[in-house]
């Protein structure tokens, strides 16, 4: 019953960001997507995954989005209009996809392969191999310890990227225009700025 | 933001909550839910906080950034240096079993030390991040 709700309160909300044009109400409405999504993550028993979609998703990334809005305007430019083949292109996409889910085994089966591979070992030998109580914790340190740190690299690099691209470029305009503007003056002016 | 005296005050008694959260998700995620993620980017909003109510030149003096800059590569080597010392001491790379006398003790030793690079490393990327936006928009 609060599935249903849930995953009607996320459609809704998805409808609405599509429909939107001013882009603060856009950011918002991304937030409180992500948190309905939080919910469902806890529905699902999934709390360390609920913990980190609420942190990031709703909290950082909008105030990243939000960020980005103060450099750039509130409203979109130009409306999108309805053009027909990108739509069909969707709902035929989103056909095949549905389409695929049907050979999936049902949520929470047991006999599911997933559920079959390396998860019994897991759960039955996490104790006593590494002794960590939450297991989602020695999965992710320990057993796929070599992922977590794949994970970390691609936000370092993500960090990395963004101080290259728009970090510090704006001071170095600066200097340049200073420099432009004393090589002009002659150094008649000297210690001016 | 001078005059937002509400803001200011529950900023104030909100930051040191948000930052001790962070803490405890970090050290508590081997008990209950969280980790170095969660706790990573729990600590960078209380700092985020900070520097949207009192100005991102005070956030500057409280974590500059050239020390968040060191903390983005600190993380990432500290990971990659446990698996290091889990290769010099004669285990697989990230094997932490060789890390302490007994399996166990080492897996903790481990997850700890990893942990809080992948904490230090999101924390310092998140500041950063938001140091680059607040830079951008003056």
């Amino acid at each position: 019953m609060i599935d249903i709700a849930l995953l009607a309160f996320l459609a809704a909300t998805a409808l609405a960001i599509v429909q939107i044009h001013n882009l603060f109400a856009v950011v918002m409405l991304a937030g409180i997507y992500s948190l309905l999504a939080a919910g469902i993550f806890v529905q699902l028993d999934a709390v360390d995954v609920a913990f980190t979609e609420a942190a990031v998703g709703a909290g950082i990334s909008t105030i990243v989005m939000l960020g980005t809005l103060s450099l750039t305007k509130e409203r979109e430019r130009t409306p999108i209009r309805m053009r027909p083949l990108p739509l069909l292109l969707v709902v035929a996409t989103g056909a095949a996809l549905l389409y695929g889910t049907l050979d999936m085994p049902n949520l929470g089966d047991p006999n599911a392969p997933i559920h079959r591979h390396v998860a019994p070992r897991y759960i039955e030998e996490s104790g006593s191999e590494v002794g960590v109580p939450n297991i989602v914790t020695s999965v992710l340190a320990s057993y796929r310890g070599y992922d977590t740190l794949g994970e970390v690299c691609v936000i370092f690099t993500a960090g990395i990227g963004v101080i290259l691209l728009i970090g510090g470029r704006r001071r170095r305009e600066q200097d340049k225009r200073a420099k432009g503007a004393e090589s002009m003056d002659g150094g008649a002016g000297g210690g001016g700025a | 933001m001078r005059h937002h005296l509400i803001l200011r005050v529950v900023a104030k008694l909100l930051i040191p909550a948000i930052l001790l959260f962070a803490f405890y998700v970090q050290f508590h995620g081997d008990y209950g839910p969280g980790g170095g993620f969660q706790a990573g980017v729990i600590f960078a909003a209380g700092i985020i906080l900070y520097g949207l109510i009192f100005g991102i030149e005070m956030a500057k003096r409280v974590v500059p950034p050239s020390l968040v800059q060191m903390l983005i590569a600190a993380g990432v080597l500290l990971y990659a240096g446990v698996g290091v010392a889990s290769l010099l001491l004669g285990g697989n790379y990230l094997d932490y079993n060789v890390l302490a006398h007994e399996p166990i003790h080492g897996q903790h030793l481990g997850i700890y030390l990893i942990e809080f690079g992948v904490g230090t490393t999101v924390a310092a990327v998140m500041i950063a991040i938001f140091y680059c936006f607040a830079e951008r928009g003056r």
